[in-house]
């Protein structure tokens, strides 16, 4: 047992910690709150305590658990929200009331909830790690696989079945030593440690996301990391929110890191209402919240990330896809940052630590596609996506530096985009994607070779587009040539009835990948019918008028189920209109 | 039993250390007591064995080492809370200074609040009607919402806080409503002009006020917003009231907090503030909000001056990332002599989309909103073209987006101080405004909108 000796803020140093490990998780004061062990010197250990120290004092206790910071994983985390450290809230909620109230101990997985356990493995089986011994219908979205744990293996003396608490013996399990171990439907794991799998894969499929600029312009694979950065304003959570609704992975971890309250509440009251378009199962059944909101303690923000991750990890080793979300992960670098001072280590650039860069890698490097460990190879995947707040925007500062070294995806949200109301405000220059060359082969064998196709040639346009602005800008529109207009009114088309999408209308929010294929191909068609058109004189201003225009312009708003005929009159329209104005020009 | 310590050993404004305590905790409060009897109040930074580093509220003048004593009282700063808070007027650390009594309190509340259970909030989703045309129409504010104005310094901000204070309400709902303004480090006369709008339109005797001017404390400046949202928190949650909380001005409670950072020598972030600035505002801005099963929420206006007018300073910087939306008041807007000079097209309200539409505003809401906005953007751009390359390099639609932007400014931006809009005054001027647009151009409003609402083009 220790006693502390000094606190200043959420550090607090004691003494008398010898027969502690560092990293371990103690309990502080006679509040228990909850704190990890950073440092040791001698028998000294400085702390970081996840809750408000506010009336902690030197003389206090201090007592070790012996554990590193670990979750408990298995049935009843999906539709919940947890805080940093892994605490129910609504359950906090109904202990303490409105607000979080400090050392209180909840555990992270319901004690009396009855789960109804259906056995797959049989007494007598020889089972490895990640072998699954039973099965649990945890939602109505989701099969929860509860597997042996890693590190042990041996043969199964019995399996129960039936209506079980989490805490139940489910199995027994005799190692090689003929030493019985009793298995519950919990493990627990120290959550900066990566669980192990079997190996790992170069990501080759993408994730749909159902944003037209995401999935057609800048994809991101299945296994794969991606950064949103952008200045406040400028749709960060907006994109993270589309992308935990609509992104085609079983299951989603949001983690609500620093950010604000009401963002998790929003995701709270919308989650339960919305429906998976591919089972139509609503969205909560898939999704574990993590929320530290920015007025929670600072050293949980730290905590978040890795929670978060240690769970979609639990969630792969079953053989799911799951997508993590953390936004944002500026706030959690700055709680890094405060920690880091107040431990007077030497700071690097902008008052962060030195080894910011080597911990978001390791954060990033946990994402993949893995074969699970267990003798079926069932494969699973995680992938990371995080946003970025860099001060004021600007993407020189340490954060979004360190995080575009490691990701492979990079969405840069812009406010000048915003500002117009283009949304999702990604601007289509700056961003990169670079699985455009492993999914390419998916694309091709899904849609044909057009699908690739077209998205070079829509970059292509957008491309020279911005030059072409530049001209205008100094010496007009009138200085184009009729080719160059198109280019530019193609481009115009381009971004407005094709990237912008508005994740507030229903038709619109999510759109297939057909959809997707459809609506651009459309836009390419007219330029190419245009440009057809001006090779005979036709004048633009009549091409650039048709009345289909109007209706490509809507088109985004046709039935996502029932689009097809849609588009296909308005491609008939169009190209009967500028026949006819073709036509038209060439009597005269 | 509280001690008495007589071993102040070091003084340097506004930190004090003192030696060989006991007991003593981290943020307890303290009071120091002068030799000619002066309380002072204080509070605990740091412990570390026996000694304490402690941070004081006030003046550190006139302290003498050797005589002055020092107690700990065993709790965080506390503000005494009561429904007769409404109508009275404290200074910055929670003391009546309007003549009045004492406050008989019904608690003492911890001023440094309670982190919310996220899952205890409910969403802000009631929309409030301001009567401000770019608010009301273009950047919604919600009851339970936190929309800072960021200003700069000579522009209207205090006009513009005014105005909503005097004019919002909930269409349909005759709840009670207060007002807490907390006065940060501004002058008298700004202080007084808000005081004198809500005494002349009778707001005054649901209004509490917390004043902190220039010539107080800075230190005290880090308690004054606390003490603000604490009895706004006391207000909206115990006493179900609809409180509406001014702080003004953010930006010297952040020099105010830089300050005793750079007295305790911790390593600064950008220019100079502390690295734990977003926390800290943090703590102060998300305490706006409702909660489930309550009837009371917080709304939140808090005004700062941008530094050089600079949106990416860190003060507005850290703001935006933190609250839902901004308004922004734009330099060249003031010197057109536009009333108020919001900058439309920065602006933001995070939480309007749950606030508007069918029920809560007009079904044309979303869509003519989102239209309005671009045409701004599109015929502020072809207006920039057109100071280059004059009126002929435009193309016809060009032209009429840039007329649309002057209108814009002129019909739906500037409205004045005291005109108060209804929503559907504002939705009906916005349709007018696109009246100037080729139909073709409204593509961001559905059909049936337009045929219903477009007024006839001559």
């Amino acid at each position: 047992m220790g006693i502390i000796t000094k606190v200043s803020g959420p550090l607090v140093v004691a003494e008398g910690l010898a027969e502690a490990n560092v990293s371990d998780v103690v309990r502080v004061g006679s509040q228990h709150l909850i704190g990890e062990i950073l440092n040791m010197t001698g028998d000294r250990a400085s702390i970081q305590v996840y809750e408000e120290t506010s009336g902690l004092g030197p003389g206090a206790e201090v007592v070790t658990t012996g554990m590193p910071m670990s979750v408990e994983l298995g049935p009843g985390m999906l539709d919940n929200i947890y805080d940093g450290i892994q605490r129910p809230l609504p359950e906090m909620r109904a202990l303490t009331g409105d607000s979080i109230t400090r050392g209180t101990d909840v555990p992270a997985l319901n004690r009396d909830k009855l789960w109804d356990f259906s056995p797959v493995a049989k007494p007598g089986d020889e089972l490895g790690s990640g072998d699954v011994l039973g099965t649990v219908q945890e939602t109505s979205a989701i099969l929860h696989k509860i597997m042996v744990p890693p590190g042990l293996k041996g043969t199964v003396k019995s399996v129960e079945s039936g209506e079980h608490k989490v805490t139940d013996v489910i199995a027994v399990l005799t190692d090689a030593r003929g030493v019985d171990h009793e298995l519950t439907m919990i493990q627990r794991w120290p959550v900066r440690i990566a669980r192990p799998y079997e190996r790992k894969y170069v990501p080759s499929r993408p994730m749909n996301s159902g944003q037209r600029i995401i999935d057609t312009l800048f994809p991101i694979a299945k296994g794969g990391t991606a950064a949103v950065p952008g200045p406040f304003g400028s749709g960060k959570t907006v994109v993270q929110h589309q992308l935990a609704k609509w992104s085609d992975v079983d299951i989603v971890i949001y983690i609500g890191c620093g950010e604000r309250g009401n963002e998790m509440t929003d995701v709270l009251m919308e989650f339960p209402e919305l429906k998976d378009p591919r089972n139509g199962e609503p969205l909560m059944k898939r999704t574990v919240l993590i929320a530290n909101t920015s007025d929670m303690p600072v050293a949980a923000r730290e905590a978040s990330i890795y929670t978060g991750i240690t769970i979609a990890e639990y969630f792969r080793d079953m053989g799911y896809d799951v997508a993590v979300l953390a936004d944002s992960t500026s706030r959690w670098a700055e709680a890094l940052r405060e920690m880091s001072g107040r431990l007077e280590e030497m700071p690097g650039e902008e008052g962060y630590p030195a080894y910011l860069a080597s911990r978001l890698a390791q954060f990033y490097e946990r994402a993949g596609v893995v074969e699970c460990l267990g003798t079926d190879a069932r494969q699973g995947s995680v992938t990371a996506i995080g946003a970025v707040s860099p001060p004021g925007g600007d993407i020189s500062e340490p954060v979004s530096q360190a995080t575009m070294r490691i990701v492979k995806v990079f969405w840069a949200l812009d406010s000048s985009l915003a500002y117009a109301r283009h949304f999702p405000a990604i601007n289509w220059l700056t961003s990169y994607s670079l699985y455009i060359d492993t999914l390419r082969p998916w694309y091709t064998e899904q849609f044909g070779e057009r699908y690739m196709q077209n998205r070079e040639r829509a970059m292509h346009i957008l491309q020279e587009e911005a030059e072409l602005q530049e001209i205008v800008r100094l010496v007009g529109q009138d200085a184009l040539s009729p080719e160059d207009r198109l280019t530019m009114e193609t481009a115009k088309m381009i971004r407005e009835d094709f990237l912008q999408q508005n994740a507030f209308v229903d038709e619109d929010a999510y759109s297939s990948y057909l959809k997707q294929f459809r609506l651009l191909d459309m836009v390419l068609k007219y330029d190419v019918l245009c440009r057809d058109a001006l090779s005979r004189g036709i004048d633009m201003n009549g091409l650039f008028a048709i009345d289909a225009r109007e209706k490509i312009g809507r088109a985004k708003m046709a039935d996502p189920n029932a689009f097809e005929p849609v588009y296909d009159a308005i491609e008939a329209q169009m190209k009967a209109e500028i026949e006819e104005l073709s036509a038209g020009g060439e009597e005269q | 039993m509280i001690k008495e310590y007589k071993t102040i050993r070091e003084i340097a404004s506004p930190l004090m250390i003192v030696e060989h305590v006991e007991g003593v905790t981290y943020d307890e409060l303290g009071e120091i007591e002068l030799p000619d009897g002066e309380l002072r109040r204080c509070k605990v930074l740091e412990v570390e064995g026996d000694r304490a580093v402690v941070q004081l509220f006030e003046a550190a003048q006139g302290i003498n080492l050797a005589e002055s004593k020092v107690r700990f009282l065993g709790h965080p700063q506390q503000l005494a809370v009561s429904g007769d808070m409404l109508g009275r007027v404290f200074n910055g650390m929670g003391m009546p200074i309007d003549g009045g009594p004492d406050i008989l309190a019904d608690d003492h509340k911890d001023i440094n609040g309670l982190p919310m259970n996220p899952a205890a909030r409910a969403y802000p989703a009631e929309f409030i009607q301001t009567g401000v045309s770019t608010i009301d129409g273009l950047n919604t504010l919600v009851r339970g919402q936190k929309l800072p104005i960021f200003s700069g310094s000579g522009l209207p901000h205090a006009a513009l806080a005014a105005q909503i204070a005097r004019q919002a309400r909930v269409l349909g709902d005759n709840e009670t409503f207060a007002v807490v303004f907390a006065a940060i480090g501004i002058t008298f006369e700004e202080s007084e002009y808000f005081i004198n709008d809500f005494r002349r339109t009778g707001a005054i005797d649901r209004t509490v006020v917390f004043s902190n001017l220039a010539n107080d404390p800075a230190v005290e400046r880090i308690a004054t917003p606390r003490m603000a949202l604490t009895a706004a928190e006391y207000l909206a949650f115990e006493k179900d009231m609809q409180v509406l909380v001014i702080l003004t001005d953010i930006t010297n409670y952040a020099e105010a907090l830089r300050e005793v950072s750079a007295a305790k020598k911790e390593v600064p972030g950008r220019r100079g503030y502390p690295g734990y600035l977003y926390t800290d505002l943090a703590t102060l801005y998300e305490r706006a909000g409702r909660r489930q099963g309550k009837k009371g929420s917080i709304t939140m206006i808090p005004i700062l001056t941008m530094p050089e007018d600079d949106k990416t300073h860190p003060i507005p910087d850290l703001t935006g990332y933190i609250t839902e939306g901004q308004i922004i008041l734009s330099r060249e807007l003031h010197r057109k002599g536009i009333v108020p000079p919001v900058d439309v097209l920065p602006s933001l309200s995070r939480l309007k989309d749950k606030g508007i539409g069918v029920g809560k505003t007009r079904e044309d809401h979303a869509g003519t909103m989102n239209q309005l906005f671009a045409a701004y953007s599109r015929g502020k751009d072809a207006k920039e073209l057109m100071t280059i390359l004059g009126e002929a390099a435009l193309s016809d639609d060009d032209k009429l987006f840039a007329k649309f932007a002057d209108e814009f400014e002129k019909r739906y931006v500037s409205q004045g101080n005291t005109t108060n809009r209804s929503i559907e005054e504002t939705l009906n001027i916005g349709w007018e405004l696109l009246s100037i647009l080729p139909r073709r151009e409204l593509k961001r409003i559905k059909p049936e909108f337009i045929e219903k609402y477009l007024p006839e083009t001559k």
